[in-house]
């Protein structure tokens, strides 16, 4: 569906269904240079499962109008404008990378919004190596080469797809072609700049890949010991961008999770 | 790079697409011959059929062994991924089928390989799809000859069997320019000589038969996508970014972006169409890719040796290969196909249709056969053969006398080659 959200035109995901104020609501938060079918799988099972989805594409990504955020607080600020805009009073929240510091600031600054927060390949603080920043900055190529390579478990150029036919790194690279200059970049950076220091009283989870080489389930230590009584799941074989590397799993755990 | 590196073509070759099997260790791609796949529970199904769930359902739609020759060749090919089909016919019609609708044109290559001249010609027609056919090598014709409904630009990266080089860079700008894919059939070149997407086109098929598998024993097709080409942006392909209620009313680009033609193509293509790769026929081509990364030089090192030789024979008018300074495309040759222009060509015998069947009928080590592209040398006669229900307007189009006969050079001792050859070129001028 097509929404207006500070007067820029955003598109959000919803498995083809009407928004149904009887429903909970689940909103999937994408990472840096992605769009909203990262979460192509999970979100669709979703919506054909009792919930309303809301899977947007970031402004300057995927079909929203630019121009791309440049801090963290201010996706997550905009989330709860996308709420408004849907008509959603409260809905959980499932994040990827970046998206998962979106989920977590908008967890602590607007609790009365949020139910739950999954976050998928999470880190406190995020930081982006110099050289990933240095390439994204000047457009070139070797950031979405390093997106591509470091955004999949190492085995993924060798090993086998688990959705047929698909060839995961290509499906990345394809996808960051897309974007417009300085978008990866604004995500990265804010990601780099980001430090979660916030009280999230809602339930999470945390979704971490054993062989993720960007955000590796070690760098997730610190964020676990700020949320006391958080869950984690850690998926074997999994690198970074878990809902195509390991998708029954991501989607096991985030129904396990928010089940009503 | 300042960063990490990708794996070389020859590694992902052998690997890409496959993990030793979980189940039991083998190394080597299990064949999964089966035809259906038992779930886990109601709820599991359920979800497979309506794509919540990666895996397979039925062996029509994926199977465990195509898929890594699927993703094998996505990745040699720098794709999103790609789809195995009965044979490369299957692959182009598949593509066809995907994008097109009643009162939609095509403009192509006038040099295609007979069958795929036959299908857009005769056949689509009968179901309201239109093509024209150009010169490859004028840039103006393709231009002329584009409509308002024109879906499509199609060519062989290397005609069949004039040895046109496709201008791809040039024609991906016209074909983008008008938004709509530029489609090539890249069988001849095999992503070991060419990788088409790098050049700017946006959709690619093989007659896996040939090259890929290389010892011609199956028959099959790769249709791959490069996800490049913005078909929401474009906004004239209504099935990939309408809903589609032959399928819960799914908006495929919407769906999936950068995998809405594969997704359309396998839920609607393979599921009513039906022209599936079978399980062994995947291993079997699976096996040729294996090595296409030595084959493919031993096989340009022999045909520049037999084309060097027919070149400076008496009994030859001339021959036709792009490396060849004469041959009108060799410019683009150089630099669309710098590691070889391939091991197919044609050459033409003096004494015409008489010297020509006494030339085949001579042969000994060369195989009098419709095929290309086997790790044994190949012989044809496309008058009378692969272009013979093409009319005379339409074989001059496409560069063919009655004294054009086509060779595919393999793998053997170059020698041997050349000593057939000459033995029967000195038999065909008796």
């Amino acid at each position: 569906m097509k929404l207006d959200v500070d007067g820029k035109t955003v598109f959000a995901y919803t498995a083809n269904h009407e928004l149904d104020a009887s429903k909970g609501s689940v909103v999937f938060i994408h990472g840096a240079g992605l769009d909203h079918s990262w979460f192509g799988l999970q979100s669709r099972y979703f919506g054909y499962h009792g919930w309303n989805v809301l899977a947007p594409d970031l402004p300057a990504h995927g079909r929203s109008a630019g121009p791309a955020f440049t801090s963290v607080g201010a996706m997550a600020d905009w989330v709860v404008k996308l709420l408004d805009a849907a008509g959603v009073e409260r809905a959980s929240l499932v994040g990827h990378s970046m998206g998962t510091l979106v989920a977590l600031d908008c967890a602590a600054r607007h609790p009365a919004r949020v139910e739950r927060v999954a976050l998928i390949a999470t880190a406190n603080p995020m930081r982006v190596g110099e050289a990933f920043l240095d390439a994204a900055k000047r457009n070139s190529y070797d950031a979405f080469d390093m997106h591509t390579i470091w955004g999949h478990a190492p085995q993924v150029p060798l090993g086998g797809n688990p959705n047929p036919g698909m060839w995961m790194y290509g499906d990345s690279q394809a996808r960051l072609e897309r974007l417009a200059p300085g978008v990866l970049y604004a995500g990265l950076k804010a990601s780099n700049d980001y430090a979660f220091a916030g009280d999230v009283k809602c339930p999470v989870l945390f979704i971490l890949g054993k062989r993720d080489v960007m955000t590796p389930p070690r760098a997730a230590k610190t964020l676990q010991e700020q949320i006391p009584g958080a869950k984690t799941v850690v998926i074997d074989f999994s690198g970074h961008s878990l809902m195509a590397e390991a998708p029954d799993a991501t989607l096991d755990a985030l129904i396990e999770f928010l089940r009503p | 790079m300042a960063g990490p590196k990708y794996p070389g073509f020859d590694t992902l070759a052998l690997h890409a697409g496959q993990s030793p099997d979980p189940a039991t260790g083998s190394r080597a791609v299990p064949i999964y011959q089966t035809t259906s796949y038992v779930f886990r529970d109601t709820e599991h199904a359920a979800s497979l059929f309506n794509m919540e769930r990666a895996g397979h359902v039925y062996s029509r739609i994926s199977n465990p062994t195509v898929a890594v020759l699927e993703e094998r060749m996505a990745a040699l090919e720098g794709g999103v991924g790609a789809i195995a089909t009965a044979s490369g016919q299957a692959a182009l019609h598949l593509a066809l089928a995907t994008l097109m609708d009643a009162g939609s044109h095509i403009v192509a290559s006038g040099s295609l390989y007979g069958g795929s001249h036959n299908l857009l010609a005769y056949t689509l027609k009968r179901f309201g799809i239109s093509t024209t056919f150009v010169n490859p090598r004028e840039l103006d014709e393709w231009q002329r000859a584009i409509r308002p409904e024109t879906r499509l630009l199609f060519g062989e990266t290397l005609g069949n069997p004039g040895l046109d080089v496709l201008d791809i860079p040039a024609l991906a700008e016209i074909a983008h320019g008008i938004k709509v894919p530029l489609l090539v059939d890249a069988t001849f070149t095999t992503p070991y000589l060419m990788q088409p997407f790098k050049l700017g086109a946006d959709l690619l098929y093989h007659s896996a038969t040939k090259f890929l598998g290389g010892h011609g024993v199956a028959i099959g097709g790769v249709l791959v996508d490069s996800g490049r080409f913005d078909w929401g942006a474009s906004g004239k392909f209504a099935t990939l970014t309408e809903a589609y209620a032959g399928f819960h009313n799914m908006d495929f680009e919407e769906e999936s972006g950068t995998r809405a033609f594969l997704l359309r193509a396998r839920r609607e293509g393979l599921r009513d169409f039906g022209a599936c790769m079978a399980p062994m026929t995947a291993f079997q081509i699976l096996q040729g890719i294996e090595t296409l990364h030595l084959r493919m030089p031993r096989h340009v090192e022999n045909t520049r040796a037999v084309v060097a030789f027919l070149a400076k024979h008496a009994a030859v008018e001339r021959v036709i290969y792009p490396e060849l300074p004469e041959h009108p495309d060799h410019e683009l040759c150089k630099k669309l196909l710098p590691q070889g222009a391939g091991a197919v060509f044609s050459f033409e015998i003096k004494g015409g249709r008489p010297a020509g069947k006494a030339f085949i009928e001579s042969l000994r080590v060369f195989s009098h056969l419709a095929n290309v592209g086997d790790a044994k040398s190949l012989v044809i006669h496309p008058a009378t053969t692969t272009h013979y229900r093409m009319s005379d307007a339409d074989l001059k189009k496409a560069g063919i006398t009655a004294g054009t006969v086509r060779l595919s050079i393999g793998l053997e001792s170059v020698q041997d080659l050349i000593d057939d050859l000459d033995r029967s070129l000195k038999v065909s001028q008796k």
